[in-house]
């Protein structure tokens, strides 16, 4: 067998000299003092592959126009087994990057290794590191939400105040006026058409120069015997890829992989905040302002790219050991401690999101469309605790009370009320307790058990209890009598859907307070809430969709 | 990777075989356990169908009360389904017949061969294809059709036809 493999690899070497190009690759002689701190450039190429990978998978389910690219990746998320995880390796992997290329960097910053003759190999890695910027700055519109859209706002914004560039810019990513599909489409084709080739080429390139002047030695590492990279060098960098990928694909599980809703033009109460990485540069942003906000949007971030590229030329010294290198780890500690404090004070500066736009719209969220008497009917449910012997979805195991899915076809209106009152009375022999709720709380819970379907079960369990409580709030004031939500209700009030999108919270809840004062013809008498009921009341509205269903 | 051979490493006494015997066993280990974690979501992403949210399953296809027992009948009917990430509308059509005992059978429109649409002819079932024909209860009585016409599962309900599935017949 061992010997079968051998023949053939070597029939294959013969004739295209794959094997003994490996082996040449991998036999590289390297210095003596190379070991773990020379691991990142792998974790990164390896993390670009699983970008590239991820990418390719979920561009299988995504549709790249604004509206579908939404609907595809909620598909991607809710519907695609494994889409979460898939999506999740290729969001989290993304910042993965980020942190080690910087980490890359840093270390052959540290260690003085762009030096004569490996300024080529700094200033390719220099380009390879905005390259791997602007992939997160067209990635992140590509799903479509809030998020995406505003946050493109904001940088588009950006790129047009470059002085004499602007409109230039502004007419490249489409962006002049407003977001729309023709900015998607650029975003889209330079984030999977235009930067994976440039990326791919200019990768082969940095690693081509790294062969070609080596490995960066440490001072006096000329006398000593070589080392080779296969497979000394390679364990440790195998250990670290896989350190690196046991982290990103547990992140992938188990952190939340944002999606809001779907992008609102309209949406004034949004605030869009641009990905953790590129939070010091809007922070630095707000200490320019009028004339001078060009300085920190464009001539602060050109300043450091150049002193980036300008740096093995600026430091032409000799190799010296890493100890003496303070002054380079002296401006490392410092441009750590800016970091760290421009992106703490923009995290601290971060209003919190409102209930509304902070509700994952990768989970379920049918219960968006309930009727508020249905998801009234769902609080009073969860009360009583009806769950404890009654099942609402199908397959569960059974308990001691029929399961309600479907309640409908078999009983009437008039049944369900006279059950929930005296059980025994409509089901001779039942055990069940009569509920305690008051007539109009048992008509919310008949509304609930009349609509149950197999399609809807799961809201029971998925509704949050902020909108459950806003619900029941909304049904004992009977502001249905002159609102409709959901398409069910009066129509002496205006309907409550899209509200979000004509007031912000301090109105509506002025509006409660005292509506003569911020709408003086209104017939709505006054309603005084108390916390934090008024908070559920204005949440639930707030996150109501823009249209009732079906309209 | 454990193919490699490449030559003894020069000058290097502290690394020995036994190490240099564990590094390939941790390569060769973490590789494959990357390639698995990345292979078997993506597998299962790709060949999986998706999670399937409901819909009605029998689809109204009009009054079948006057149909001519002998006579075929286009009848066609909307289907909404989803399509990925989107809800659908299509036309779509099937050709009925009504057997003198009364009973309804509704063929799918397309040949079994290749999939044209044919039509009624002389009361027989007429490919323009390739000419494959089939009888008023779908069998094939020539040409190269390989299986009679599918048909659609039905019932009947108040004098309208139900569509269902499009099952194939053996």
């Amino acid at each position: 067998m061992g010997d079968k493999l051998k023949q053939l690899l070597d029939e294959i070497d013969h004739r295209t000299g794959i094997v003994s190009g490996l082996h040449h690759f991998l036999n590289e002689d390297i210095p003596a003092s190379s070991g773990w701190h020379q691991i990142f450039g792998s974790v990164a190429l390896f993390l670009f592959m699983v970008q590239f990978f991820t990418g390719m998978m979920l561009g299988f389910n995504y549709a790249p126009t604004p509206g579908d690219a939404y609907s595809s990746v909620r598909y991607i998320m809710t519907e695609v087994t494994g889409g979460r995880l898939i999506r999740g390796l290729h969001h989290w992997g993304a910042s993965m990057i980020i942190v080690i290329v910087v980490i890359h960097m840093l270390q052959v910053f540290i260690w003085g290794a762009y030096k004569k003759p490996r300024e080529a190999t700094w200033i390719v890695g220099v380009v390879l590191l905005l390259l791997t910027l602007a992939y997160g700055l067209t990635g992140y519109l590509l799903p479509w939400d809030n998020r995406a859209y505003w946050g493109t706002v904001v940088t588009t914004q950006i790129g047009a105040t470059v002085p004499m560039m602007g409109p230039y810019v502004s007419r490249i990513l489409a962006s002049a006026g407003a977001i729309g599909v023709q900015t998607f489409a650029r975003f889209y084709t330079m984030h999977v058409q235009l930067l994976p080739p440039l990326t791919m080429i200019l990768i082969f390139f940095h690693v081509f120069l790294v062969r070609r002047h080596g490995v960066a030695p440490a001072p006096g590492d000329e006398l000593k015997p070589k080392k080779k990279f296969f497979p000394e060098q390679v364990f440790k960098d195998t250990v670290a890829v896989f350190v690196a990928f046991a982290i990103l694909f547990t992140m992938a599980v188990m952190a939340k992989v944002p999606l809001e809703r779907m992008a609102d033009p309209t949406d004034t109460a949004y605030i869009p905040r641009p990905e953790w990485y590129f939070l010091f540069l809007f922070q630095t942003l707000k200490a320019f302002e009028g004339p001078l906000e060009v300085v920190g949007t464009v001539v602060l971030p050109t300043l450091a790219i150049v002193a980036l590229i300008l740096t093995p030329f600026i430091d032409r010294g000799k190799l010296v050991a890493v100890r003496q290198r303070t002054l380079a780890i002296g401006i490392v500690v410092l441009a750590g401690i800016g970091w760290g404090g421009l992106t703490g004070a923009a995290v601290k500066s971060t209003p919190p999101q409102t209930v509304a736009s902070s509700i994952d719209f990768a989970g379920p969220t049918q219960w968006m469309e309930s009727a508020p008497n249905e998801l009234a009917g769902i609080g009073y449910y969860r009360r009583e605790k009806c769950g404890a012997c009654h099942n609402i979805e199908a397959g569960t195991t059974a308990k001691s009370g029929p399961n309600l899915v479907n309640t409908a076809r078999r009983h009437d209106a008039d049944w369900l009320l006279t059950h929930l009152k005296n059980p025994a009375a409509a089901s001779p022999g039942s055990s069940m307790a009569p509920a305690n709720l008051t007539d109009a709380e048992m008509k919310d819970v008949q509304a609930f058990l009349l609509k149950l379907t197999p399609d809807n079960a799961e809201v029971v369990d998925t509704a949050p209890d902020f909108a459950v409580q806003g619900a029941i709030l909304y049904q004992k004031n009977s502001c249905g009598a002159c609102h409709a939500v959901n398409g069910v209700g009066g129509k002496i009030g205006p309907a409550l859907n899209g509200m979000s999108q004509r007031r912000n919270e301090a109105w509506v809840i002025e509006h409660f307070v005292n509506p003569k004062k911020v709408s003086p013809t209104t017939p709505m008498p006054p309603y005084n809430f108390k916390q934090p009921d008024m908070q559920n009341m204005v949440n639930y509205l707030f996150t109501l969709a823009a249209r009732a269903p079906g309209q | 990777m454990s193919e490699q051979n490449p030559a003894p490493q020069q000058a290097n006494e502290d690394y020995s075989p036994s190490r240099r015997a564990f590094h390939l066993a941790v390569i060769n280990i973490f590789g494959a356990l990357i390639g698995l974690a990345l292979a078997v979501p993506t597998g299962i992403y790709l060949l999986t169908a998706p999670r399937k949210r409901g819909g009605t399953k029998w689809i109204d296809a009009g009054d079948v009360g006057q149909i001519n027992p002998g006579t075929p009948v286009e009848l066609s009917f909307q289907e909404s389904r989803l399509d990925g990430w989107r809800l659908v509308t299509e036309k779509k059509t099937a050709w009925v017949v009504k057997n003198t005992d009364s009973s309804i059978v509704a063929f799918g429109p397309q040949c079994t061969h290749l999939g044209c649409a044919y039509h009624v002819e002389n009361g027989q079932f007429v490919c323009p294809c390739h000419t494959s024909i089939f009888s008023l209860d779908g069998k094939v009585t020539a040409g190269p059709a390989p299986r009679p016409l599918d048909r659609y599962e039905t019932k009947i309900e108040n004098n309208r036809l139900q569509i269902g599935d499009l099952k194939q017949q053996a």
